[in-house]
């Protein structure tokens, strides 16, 4: 597995001798700092850079060396009503160098762009790994990834969200909150959008080199109504979903028709009424299910979880141990599968290579409502290889910024349409009492992920098949396999949705990820639903 | 950049003010503020009863906002060299003159006077790698040493100093230490887990090793737990669980929403419930950032003084921005943050040995709002559930989904104990109250 810093060169030097390469000149240096440009393809400096990081570290003794540069650039339009409350953008650079020595971690970053603090970290990140491998020395080993020379990945997108001025971001915005408190009893609106650009290029002692740009924005609106007499107020938000695209994303779905039904059904919800508590069959829309994907699949199907290495934050998993679940657990029916993956266009984890060199994967977490996989970085592959055959990491490491360490995070998980392409009205029409529920709520799940509780943000009774009167302050309850299988029906294609996250936490010091998860309208029979209501 | 040059973490206040002063003198603004973050942040990470990550580093990093007339903007950034400033102030203030007219920007405040605040300890700065080590492996040898265990933890430290500098003179200047450490102990038959964890600016002032005792014993008492119907019970909550009811209530209290009646604090009809009986008069819940080595002062300066939230159960203060309170007649309160709840000179075993009947909860986990007009939560309970009868915990019980309110909970309260320092800046009791509303049976260890 490990490899000696002649041949990280060699092979290093053979793959990039097949690329193209059109770099940047690295900008003159200017004060106390080198300036690196980071955009793709791979920058010559900022190679040169991280290669003495992974040179100094294997030559204090390291066995794998990642070193990882990246420039995070956030920034945040925000309005509430007739009025501009906040424009700010966010720039940090970095490096962060990772060591692996005999079964432990150990990593260290800088803010100080150039060789010898870089070196400086490789070294203290060499020594804290070498220390924690004293104590409680782990039998770890890293599945073995090619080297893929100097590569470059962008996400999919046609406007650059700064390309967009703030100027024209704020009067986007405060125009569709103009529509919205002209609906009734809508007195507060709040709206925004959160652009994200991420230039990170990674390099590896195995012989990797990916410059890598990713592009993720989030449009937010929160509608407010409060009845007359001021003794109740309901909101309508989580309208649009995050997602890995650019701003052309924000302007297809940010429409002023959207802003206009979004507002009347905040409105509506003064008077909606209040649902009793019972057992009902749940038809959840995609801009809903999405969240209890990832919480109730998602998390679950983390291998660090499942053996113990979240236990002291996020929890353990009820998918343990591996050998007592793989290709046996009945996740749901024979008609539920569900996919990870880092391919799909515009979603929000979608990669090239990700924060270890391993290229993005796409592979099976349900297989006709079996679960027979689970979500893995390198180190992982060893722990259930034996049952699963696979010998590959599934290329889930991530860190969420150049001073965060690298390690095992979610890829977007999808439950697959079905075969049949059902149409929502064609699910509804199948269900005599029962509730349909759209858009994200309050939600929660224990740390073993079997007992969860979800609301949402628009809710309606369907009576006879048909959707009826609005409803509200429904949550519903389930454990997590019951759920499942009590799985009746599926949309097919036409109703397939993407819905997502921009800040998904876990580990210690907590991390945050973003991720989508694709899935169709579903029907669920007979789930227990109780009144939030205060 | 260095990350300081004295003995200290993060940069000093002469380091702060210099480099302050730098970039507001390359502002043409009428009005600019620069906010400094530096320092140090270390961690070690355990799991399976082995080390598995530590990693550290070093930053500084700068927010700048300007305002021209009432368009303001704001960028953060953590390239400090003289080009980067010169680019990072042209690119913020050319995004402040595209951005619409802020009629509710501030002008920027005055020197002001700060009261002292001692947040910065030695003890915590000089957590380097090897210490931390040592620490979790007396946590995982802890575990050994008991047999069937396996440890979690995470010990998280940091150094360094804020401050805050504008051009009309004002600089704010603030150095802390901050240590989190939490430690989660499982049994291997995987039915019995045990927590414990604190959070302190003074190491010195931490007793891990009873951390790591307290994790192991609750783990192996809570083995094999008995099944308890949902409903509702009676309940022992320790410092951990009452932290996160409590802070939920605190942040809640922002005046705004309250005066725009969304909030559980609008009165109907108007107004807010200001000076209404809200809990049971025993609760007493107020900010006290000097008291905890918190920063005396908001983020654009203005100094905070302790600022009484819940005083005899009575609502007592909403918390006021600057613009609010000139909005609305009132003097601007800061945030409800650094907490203090009251208690009393009681333990948590006094507690335990008053209770005739109840549930005994070490922790909450995954609250989420279910409605914010009467501040209701949905969570669950976690490492460490079990039944007090005559005085005793008896058995262990299952975890439970639980759907309830901080506002029912301190209406309930029975008692409290004396208060605990759960969060790096935050002190509460444990308390017991009449009821706690268990809503399902959830089946986690």
């Amino acid at each position: 597995m490990t490899m000696k810093r002649r041949d990280f060169v060699a092979s290093t030097a053979l793959a990039a001798g097949g690329l193209i390469l059109a770099p940047k000149l690295a900008r003159p240096a200017g004060g106390l700092m080198t300036r690196y440009s980071l955009a793709p393809p791979v920058d010559p400096a900022t190679k040169e850079l991280l290669l003495s990081a992974v040179d100094a570290a294997m030559s204090s003794g390291a066995q794998f060396v990642d070193a990882r540069v990246e420039l995070v650039r956030t920034q945040s339009v925000s309005t509430r009503e007739l009025q501009i409350t906040g424009v700010s953008e966010t720039s940090t650079q970095g490096v962060g160098v990772r060591v692996f020595f005999d079964g432990s971690w150990g990593f260290a970053a800088t803010q100080e762009l150039s060789k010898e603090p870089v070196a400086r970290a490789a070294q203290s990140a060499t020594a804290m790994a070498r220390a924690n491998a004293k104590i409680g020395r782990g039998n770890i080993h890293l599945a073995p990834v090619d080297g893929y020379g100097d590569v470059t990945w962008t996400s999919d997108f046609e406007i650059d969200p700064w390309d967009v001025s703030v100027e024209d971001k704020a009067a986007q915005f405060l125009a569709l909150n103009e529509i919205a408190v002209a609906a009734e009893n809508v007195s507060f609106v709040s709206s925004g959008v959160q652009s994200v650009k991420i230039d990170k290029t990674l390099a590896t002692s195995e012989g990797t080199v990916a410059a890598q740009r990713l592009v993720r924005l989030s449009p937010f609106m929160t509608i407010t109504a409060v009845s007359s007499d001021r003794s109740d107020f309901q909101t309508r938000g989580s309208v649009v979903e995050p997602a890995g695209s650019g701003y052309e994303y924000v302007n297809a779905n940010m429409t002023s028709a959207n802003v206009e039904r979004w507002a009347a059904e905040a409105s509506a919800k003064l008077s909606a009424a209040s649902v009793e508590s019972g057992k009902y069959d749940l038809v959840l829309h995609p801009s809903h299910l999405w969240l209890t994907i990832h919480e109730s699949i998602g998390h679950p199907t983390e291998l660090d979880r499942a053996l113990g290495y979240e236990a002291n934050y996020a929890g353990t998993s009820f998918l343990s141990p591996p050998e007592a679940v793989l290709g046996s657990l009945r996740y749901g029916p024979d008609f539920m599968n569900v996919e990870a993956e880092r391919t799909s266009s515009g979603g929000l984890v979608t990669i090239g290579w990700d924060d270890e060199g391993v290229p993005a994967d796409r592979w099976m977490l349900i297989d006709k409502g079996i679960f027979v996989d689970y979500q893995t970085t390198r180190e992982q592959v060893d722990w259930i290889s034996d049952i699963t055959g696979i010998t590959h990491s599934h290329g889930c490491a991530y860190a969420d910024g150049w001073s965060s360490i690298p390690f095992q995070r979610m890829p977007n998980i999808n439950l697959m349409p079905g075969e049949e392409d059902l149409t929502e009205d064609d699910i509804v029409s199948g269900v005599d009492d029962g509730i349909f529920v759209e858009g994200r709520g309050s939600y929660s799940i224990d740390q073993q992920r079997y007992n969860f509780q979800f609301g949402g943000q628009v809710f309606w009774e369907i009576k006879g098949g048909k959707k009826t009167r609005m409803l509200r302050d429904v949550g519903y309850q389930a454990r997590t396999t019951d759920f499942w299988n009590s799985l009746a029906a599926i949309g097919g294609p036409s109703t397939y949705f993407v819905g997502g996250t921009f800040r998904d936490g876990k580990g210690q010091p907590g991390q945050i990820n973003a991720v989508s998860h694709g899935c169709p309208v579903s029907l669920f029979q007979n789930i227990s639903v109780l009144n939030t209501g205060g | 950049m260095s990350v300081g040059t004295g003995d200290r973490r993060g940069l000093s206040a002469d380091e702060a003010r210099e480099l302050s002063t730098r970039i507001l003198r390359s502002t043409s603004a009428d009005e600019a503020r620069v906010s400094l973050t530096s320092g140090w942040r270390g961690n070690t990470r355990y799991a399976v009863n082995r080390i598995t990550t530590a990693g550290e580093f070093e930053r500084v990093q700068a927010s700048i906002t300007v305002r021209f007339g009432k368009r303001q903007a704001t960028i953060t950034t953590n390239r400090l060299d003289a080009d980067a400033i010169t680019e990072a102030v042209a690119s913020v203030q050319a995004q402040a003159r595209l951005t619409p007219e802020d009629p509710e920007a501030m002008p920027e405040l005055g020197p002001q006077r700060y009261a002292d605040s001692a947040g910065y300890h030695d003890s915590t700065a000089n957590l380097g790698p090897e210490a931390r080590s040592e620490i979790a492996a007396d946590g995982i040898q802890t575990a050994i040493e008991a047999g069937g265990i396996d440890v979690a933890g995470f010990l998280d430290v940091s150094a360094g100093s804020g401050s805050v500098a504008n051009n009309a003179g004002l600089f704010a200047y603030h150095a802390s230490t901050s240590a989190t450490y939490s430690i989660t102990a499982r049994t291997a038959d995987g039915t019995g887990s045990g927590w414990s964890g604190f959070g302190e600016r003074d190491w010195a002032a931490t007793d891990s090793g009873s951390a790591h005792a307290q994790a192991v014993e609750t783990a192996l008492r809570s083995r094999e737990p008995r099944t308890l119907e949902p409903g509702s019970y009676p309940v022992v909550m320790a410092p951990e669980a009452v932290s996160d009811l409590v802070s939920r209530l605190a942040f809640s209290m922002d005046a705004r929403r309250a005066d725009e009646g969304r909030s559980a604090f609008s009165a109907e009809g108007g107004g807010t419930k200001l000076g209404e009986r809200i809990v049971d008069e025993r609760v007493r819940l107020w900010s006290d950032p000097q008291g905890l080595g918190s920063a005396p002062y908001t983020g654009d300066g203005l100094p905070i003084e302790p600022m009484m939230w819940v005083d005899d159960g009575i609502l007592s203060n909403l918390s006021y921005s600057r613009f609010w309170a000139k909005k609305q007649g009132k003097q601007p309160t800061g945030g409800p943050g650094s907490l203090r709840m009251a208690g009393t000179e009681k333990s948590l075993e006094d507690l335990i040995s008053e209770t005739q009947r109840g549930v005994f909860v070490t922790r909450l986990w995954y609250i989420r709002s279910t409605d914010p007009r009467t501040i209701s939560y949905t969570g669950l309970t976690r490492d460490g559930t079990f039944w007090i009868e005559d005085g005793q915990i008896q058995y262990p019980v299952n975890n439970f989904r639980w759907n309830d309110s901080p506002l029912f909970v301190l209406s309930a309260l029975e008692d409290m104990s004396r208060p605990f320092r759960v969060r790096t800046s935050r002190e509460v009791p444990a308390i017991r109250v009449g009821e706690f509303n268990f809503t399902s049976v959830s089946e986690a260890v």
